[in-house]
């Protein structure tokens, strides 16, 4: 579904990305791992179009999407959840859902997507008026997700959902996670929480300043001395 | 204390106009980060437009509202088009500066070719005052500012309720986000800035019902609306408009009180007193 091809991504002369390969097929959940400053937010925001490679290609079903803008890219199913949650925050609950269906003309597709998010995290309905900002990290984080999934994407990219999120609620959002894959859509998760992405994963990839540096199962780098050492302190 | 009572209508009076016009600027400010130093100059135009209407073709200024709206959305995007855009991607001081040039351009070329001289509507639909118990109420002014305050309202449900409204604010509250939900923020630049300037297009409409038009009117407006859109809050609607009827108040209180002379020294000092205290402005996050 989703095929990176020797991408290299730079600010301003850094190469935050360089000659990275991976792919994404379709109904997968595809961790992508690595520490902070690894390049893994850099990956998503190429891939939705918010920086342009300055190598390489990215190919969505055969068609190349890199150097498409952003707006044009979200038509093609893919939606990005970011890092920090990025609500919009003076704006209701409701309100941000609707602009995560901003691409959606249809109506009647808009409020079914409501539908369908709401049975994903029925506790939104009755704080459908409130102003998102005054929600609390797992649930802003859980607003954030469905806000992504409004726009009925086929390939949902998860920037660190567990970040500032209080740990008994972390293994929440990975249910959740799993239970959206588990309706059809594809996922590419990035997180620094290597132990719960590992898990929940069929594969994954190790991103180390800016290469890919292993590729495998979520079980298979569980038991990799590079990640044991690395990311999880054994 | 019927004088003061008198003071106080004349003050949320120019006040509500004050608002309108501070709503376009702040609007632009909060979605794009420029400063449209040209605001007061693009007011100017409309008023001008009215003027020419009611001259040449015998439109009163009220009638004129919707053709100035137009003709002034028309105006913002064109220069957001072919003069902002191109300096968004340099530094602060360009888009300053440039703005700043449209503001001198405008005005000088209106006095080159209509003269510097004051105009104003002779006969327009509006004219008289009306008499409630010992309060004067001049109708056009009073018209005018429920004009205002219509449209103010107007851009209210509009930005709150309609898709494309929501988007704005979204681009306003964080621009990146905005563009993840697939919002064409280029596109949004353009309809804030075109808007912006349709306001002010109305509120030039129903200023010539009254007040005297001349190519260096939008100097003083333009002054009063930053210092208002500084008060509310840079980017702040409701901050502005409740800015916007506090300066009118203060202005015309002050005026009063103290000497009409001092009226915008008064208007300025509340405003160095509230910055001081409260650096974001009243309604600034």
């Amino acid at each position: 579904m989703l095929l990176v091809n020797n991408l290299s991504v730079g600010y301003k002369g850094l190469l935050a990305i360089q000659d990275a390969s991976f792919k994404v097929n379709k109904g997968e959940i595809v961790s992508l791992i690595g520490s902070n400053g690894a390049g893994k937010t850099t990956m998503l925001k190429a891939i939705l179009g918010l920086l342009k490679p300055m190598k390489g290609e990215i190919r969505l079903n055969g068609e190349v999407i890199s150097g498409q803008p952003a707006y044009d890219v979200v038509k093609k199913k893919i939606s990005l959840v970011p890092e920090g949650r990025r609500l919009f925050s003076r704006l209701s609950v409701q309100d941000n859902l609707l602009l995560g269906a901003y691409t959606v003309q249809n109506k009647d597709v808009i409020a079914e997507s409501l539908e369908m998010v709401l049975r994903l995290f029925p506790w939104v309905k009755e704080r459908a008026g409130q102003r998102a900002g005054t929600l609390s990290g797992g649930e802003q984080q859980q607003v954030a997700i469905a806000r992504g999934l409004m726009s009925r994407p086929d390939l949902l990219m998860l920037d660190e959902p567990s970040l500032g999120v209080m740990p008994k609620v972390v293994s929440e959002i990975f249910t959740t996670v799993e239970r959206i894959a588990a309706e059809g859509v594809t996922v590419l998760l990035v997180e620094q929480n290597v132990f719960e992405a590992l898990q929940v994963c069929h594969r994954a990839y190790v991103l180390q300043t800016g290469r890919i540096v292993m590729e495998g199962t979520g079980p298979e780098l569980s038991q990799s001395d590079l990640v044991r050492k690395a990311y999880l302190g054994m | 204390m019927d004088q003061l009572a008198q003071q106080l209508v004349n003050g949320v009076l120019i006040g509500l106009v004050y608002s309108l016009l501070a709503i376009g600027l702040t609007l632009i400010w909060g979605v794009m980060n420029v400063l449209n130093f040209a605001h007061g100059e693009f007011l100017m135009i409309g008023m001008f437009l009215s003027y020419w209407l009611y001259v040449m073709a015998g439109v009163d200024p009220l009638f004129s509202i919707p053709i100035n709206a137009v003709a002034l959305f028309l105006l913002g995007m064109l220069v957001y088009r072919f003069i902002i855009s191109k300096v968004m991607k340099g530094p602060a001081l360009a888009q300053l500066v440039v703005t700043f040039g449209i503001s001198i351009f405008l005005a000088n070329f209106a006095a080159l070719v209509w003269t510097p001289n004051f105009r104003s509507i002779e006969h327009t639909l509006l004219s008289g005052t009306w008499d409630i118990s010992g309060l004067k109420l001049s109708i056009p002014k009073f018209v005018t500012s429920i004009g205002s305050v219509a449209t103010s309202l107007g851009l209210f449900c509009f930005l709150k309720k309609t898709r494309i409204g929501k988007a704005i604010l979204a681009v306003e509250m964080d621009r990146e986000a905005a563009v993840i939900m697939g919002i064409n923020t280029e596109r949004i630049n353009s309809l804030s800035f075109a808007i912006g300037s349709a306001l002010v297009g109305v509120a030039g409409a129903l200023l010539a019902t009254h007040y005297y038009i001349y190519p260096f009117v939008g100097g003083s407006f333009g002054t009063i609306c930053f210092c208002i859109v500084a008060l509310g809050g840079f980017g702040s609607i409701e901050g502005a408009f409740v800015a916007g009827i506090l300066v009118g108040v203060v202005q015309t209180l002050g005026g009063y009180i103290f000497d009409p002379a001092y009226k915008l020294a008064i208007v300025f000092i509340m405003y160095l007193i509230t910055v001081w205290i409260r650096p974001q402005g009243l309604r600034g996050w």
